[in-house]
């Protein structure tokens, strides 16, 4: 996000030159005070930008995964702050401890009381650690079914925002009971008599996303993945290789676009051009759009009306929208719906 | 015409039809363990080599004690011999042969919607594993008495791709869920499982939310849900239905967690201490009631089922009596 700093991915070289070269000259124009510099200096700044609208209007899944992890994408923190109002942040399971790869609290969105929770990975060290990379333990998990408790009895909807490669898989995870705890929360959020919505704002990595990700509408960004296993941990079990995580993001259809058409997703939030990371406060305003939108569409319903509306559309996945294997291939390829604004599959 | 067809509601016909229509495959008994023929010591088709100790066991004694050996260890078996082991069996009078309990066939799914390819076609591996197990998929539904109290057992067979959660086993989960609802049955689930299925990508993992919404059905019709852990339960298996039971029953040193014991290595570069993630920790850490070894587990069963439907259990020599 920082200007001048900006980390670039390794499919985005071609920008990359693009964009110093254009630093340099920038830098050698206010030196010199040279006029005729800042003719080029168009040119160069229209070409950076048609490379990347060229690379992000046909990202792969693996360019994708990587863009869903780009260190400088907005995380939990800047879409609290940049989302709600009178933004209160509340803290643990009331059991064992709090854990800071989940938080949560209360605010206001557009002006109605929200509970608004989600994965935190950190932006450096310090924070990631504390963070531990948005990979959460039990106690993570139970702080969120106690959030869901607290907004069902006053009456709030809850507004999950999944980013996480998934639950920590570790000894005093599993000692603290890391499945129980992930099998409560997806429960919870089906349970809840309240609207839930969530987002997959990076990365939906397996029984730790689907934990708070069981909810009435789902929308994913534009370039956020969701999948069962990260493409490594696929890839190290088919092929006995981890470097063949390429293949298998391609293989398991990890892409909103991919995902939108069965009907796994609801809604595709669109990304500022080249990724939320260059633009984050668009990127952000564009998830509070989807936000709004689909929690609008919950309007009215009851406890009940709510919770048979979730049921149906899970069990409703899989049983429409799909073909099976013998039959023409039906899902569209990545970066085909990306000019259009946010989607709703009907 | 057998039994269920008198005493089951018109919907549920319609079920059985089906199976009666076309009769599934004939379901091959599961092998239990790799065998080898052992030249010089016999048959080989008699002999059993124990996965624990490596020593040869005699396969009519160890069919006779459910497959658990001499020193207690808990052999893995499939679905068929789960059904043998807990359901009532009232074999005379009935024409299958098999007991007083049928099988349901599992309903149908989209087969490999994502058109997956590792070095096989995801639908070479399933007919690969069809042909194996006899089966259709990872699960298998049966319908029956435990105890007396009606009951619907879904067994997830580890001879099919791990037992993997994919569509398949979750339409048959909540397939088996909802006859327990319209039975007013109760639902016994006996997860053996790796986890979700890559090759079905993320509508695998859709399966954890959509497996809960079938507990949850069961649990609001105020009806039991009991889970009998074996080995091996792990991933989205052991973070959805697995642990979500009212009652969780597991077989002695099944291993059961959230990731495998591999990766949390990996993750922790340390050894894990003997007996992590086995049931017997899961039930010292408080996630599974009792620990039952597998010649009790009808027993314990029925007891448990008894207790929550609130029915008396049934004298089986006053049943003798009766019938004389």
């Amino acid at each position: 996000m920082a200007e001048g700093k900006r980390t670039y991915l390794d499919f985005e070289k071609s920008v990359a030159t693009l964009e110093t070269k254009i630093d340099e000259l920038s830098a050698a124009a206010r030196d010199a005070g040279a006029t005729s510099i800042n003719a080029e200096l168009g040119a160069l700044r229209d070409k950076a930008a048609k490379e990347l609208a060229r690379l992000y209007s046909k990202l792969d899944a693996w360019q994708k995964t990587q863009v869903a992890r780009h260190p400088d994408r907005p995380h939990f923190r800047d879409f609290a702050a940049g989302l709600l109002t009178d933004w209160v942040e509340l803290s643990g399971d009331r059991n064992f401890g709090d854990d800071q790869a989940i938080l949560g609290g209360m605010g206001r969105f557009r002006g109605r009381p929200v509970l608004l929770m989600g994965h935190e990975k950190g932006r450096n060290t310090q924070e990631r650690l504390r963070h531990n990379f948005g990979m959460a333990m039990p106690e993570g998990y139970r702080k969120a079914i106690r959030l869901m408790d607290l907004a069902e009895r006053f009456n709030m909807p809850v507004i999950t925002l999944v980013d996480t490669a998934g639950a920590f898989p570790g000894l005093s995870a599993e000692e603290r009971g890391q499945a129980e705890a992930i099998a409560r929360s997806t429960e919870r959020c089906l349970t809840l008599g309240t609207p839930l919505v969530s987002v997959i704002v990076g990365e939906g990595g397996s029984g730790g996303a689907i934990a708070l990700a069981a909810a009435n509408k789902v929308v994913m960004m534009e370039h956020a993945i969701y999948s069962v296993i990260s493409p490594e941990g696929c890839a190290s079990i088919l092929w006995r290789d981890p470097a063949r995580a390429r293949d298998a993001a391609e293989a398991m259809k990890v892409t909103a676009q991919d995902l939108l058409p069965m009907r796994v997703i609801d809604a595709i939030a669109p990304e500022p051009l080249g990724g939320a990371h260059r633009d984050a406060k668009t990127a952000i305003a564009n998830v509070g759009a989807a936000i709004a939108q689909n929690l609008k569409q919950l309007n009215g319903m009851d406890a009940r009306a709510l919770r048979m509306q979730r049921r149906e559309r899970f069990l409703a996945i899989g049983r429409t929208g799909l073909e099976s294997s013998s039959g023409d291939a039906t899902t569209s390829r990545s970066g085909k719906n990306r000019q259009v604004e946010i989607q709703i599959a009907e | 015409m057998n039994w269920i067809s008198d005493i089951t509601p018109p919907g549920m016909k319609k079920l059985f039809q089906r199976q009666e229509e076309q009769k599934p495959a004939p379901v091959k008994p599961e092998p239990p363990a790799r065998r080898k023929p052992q030249p010089g010591k016999g048959d080989d088709t008699l002999w059993v080599k124990c996965p624990e100790t490596g020593e040869l066991l005699y396969k009519p004694d160890l069919e006779r004690d459910l497959w658990v050996t001499p020193t207690g260890f808990h052999m893995r078996i499939g679905p068929q011999q789960r059904f043998k082991i807990l359901l009532d069996d009232n074999a005379e009078g009935t024409d299958n042969g098999q007991g007083n309990w049928e099988e349901v066939p599992l309903p149908p799914v989209v087969l490999d919607p994502l058109k997956f390819k590792d070095d096989k076609k995801y639908t070479d591996r399933i007919k690969a594993a069809r042909a194996k197990t006899g089966r259709e998929d990872s699960m298998a539904i049966a319908v029956g008495k435990v105890g007396g109290v009606d009951s619907v057992i879904i067994a997830q067979d580890f001879e099919f791709m791990g037992g993997s959660l994919g569509m398949a086993a979750g339409e048959a989960f909540v397939k088996a869920a909802e006859i327990a609802v319209e039975r007013r049955a109760a639902l016994i689930c006996i997860p053996a499982s790796g986890g979700a299925r890559m090759q079905e990508g993320v509508l695998s993992l859709m399966q954890m939310p959509r497996t809960t919404l079938a507990v949850d059905m069961v649990r609001e019709a105020g009806l039991p849900y009991v889970v009998v852990l074996t080995d091996p339960t792990t991933g989205g298996v052991t973070a959805s239905y697995a642990m979500l039971g009212d009652i969780h029953i597991a077989e002695p040193n099944a291993l059961i967690g959230f990731a495998g014991p591999r990766v949390i290595e990996q993750t922790i570069r340390q050894k894990l201490p003997e007996g992590f993630q086995r049931a017997e920790y899961l039930r010292d850490k408080g996630m599974v009631d009792m620990v039952v070894d597998r010649r009790d587990l009808r027993r314990q069963l029925a007891l448990v089922l008894q207790l929550l439907m609130n029915r008396r259990a049934i004298d089986p020599a006053s049943r003798k009596q009766k019938e004389a």
